[in-house]
């Protein structure tokens, strides 16, 4: 069974990209970042997804624009 | 008019290539473009005196992607268990579900983002993405719809749109982990140092 507000961290990876497509519920977001103040490997896969998401910006622009 | 043509022939290869990248059909990617140029043919008045012409086609294009969508999303059977994003995701993560090797610093987003070519890396990773996830990733990504816009048009669940494109980012991640961030940072086109482990 899962404790309510603890997750690993294949868990809270899920919950971090998920970020970008849906608005977490409550206990999730709490869960999260007390999982993120834990954790070393999450903060840094955290900072990867927001590289990426900021990327597929660029990536739009490269594909309106760029030859 | 002539010149509207002339630029058609020109972008054509690739309004091609991306229409192809998001539905992952060529009958359909031709389908989508020639539709796009019909409707930039009849508005010429449009493109007239356009400072970004190949915006205002991928911006028709889009627009016929999202059609070509509605129009074949029952021959497009999406599942989740289709792709082996399990065992992605069990070759990420051990039993506990721990990360099984920490992800690596990729340094400074801006950086990193504003180079091209990194970004021609990141296309190139879009482009091997499976089908599948290729194309509800760019729904969401490049398309910019809404995921339950998304959801009506492929039938599909909240929950099961949420894992696919969990594991697209996963996927691309990885891929991006291989084919740049694996690099040497500061010497890009020199050959790689022997590995050590």
């Amino acid at each position: 069974m899962k404790i309510f507000l603890r997750r690993t961290c294949r868990e809270a990876a899920y919950l971090i990209t998920s970020r970008r497509d849906r608005t977490l519920p409550l206990a999730d977001r709490i869960a999260l970042r007390l999982h993120l103040m834990a954790c070393k490997a999450c903060p840094t896969f955290e900072r990867q997804v927001r590289l990426m998401d900021s990327a597929m910006g660029s990536w739009r622009a490269y594909a309106e624009r760029g030859d | 008019m002539t010149d509207l043509s002339a630029l058609l022939e020109t972008l054509r290869p690739q309004l091609l290539r991306y229409a192809q990248l998001q539905l992952r059909n060529p009958a359909w990617a031709e389908d989508a473009v020639s539709e796009t140029m019909l409707a930039a043919l009849e508005k010429p008045e449009s493109f007239a005196g356009r400072a970004q012409p190949k915006t205002w086609l991928i911006g028709i294009l889009k627009h016929k992607l999202v059609d070509q969508v509605r129009k074949h999303s029952r021959e497009v059977q999406v599942t989740t268990d289709e792709d082996d994003g399990q065992a992605l995701e069990d070759g990420l993560f051990d039993e506990g579900g721990h990360f099984r090797e920490t992800p690596a610093e990729w340094g400074d987003p801006q950086a990193v983002v504003g180079q091209n070519q990194f970004i021609q890396v990141l296309d190139a990773c879009v482009e091997k993405l499976p089908n599948q996830l290729g194309r509800v990733f760019l729904m969401r990504e490049w398309l910019e719809l809404e995921t339950d816009e998304i959801c009506k048009e492929l039938s599909v669940t909240p929950t099961n749109l949420w894992v696919m494109l969990h594991r697209a980012r996963l996927r691309l991640r990885e891929c991006l982990q291989i084919n740049w961030f694996g690099q040497p940072a500061d010497a890009p086109s020199s050959p790689a140092p022997p590995k050590r482990r």
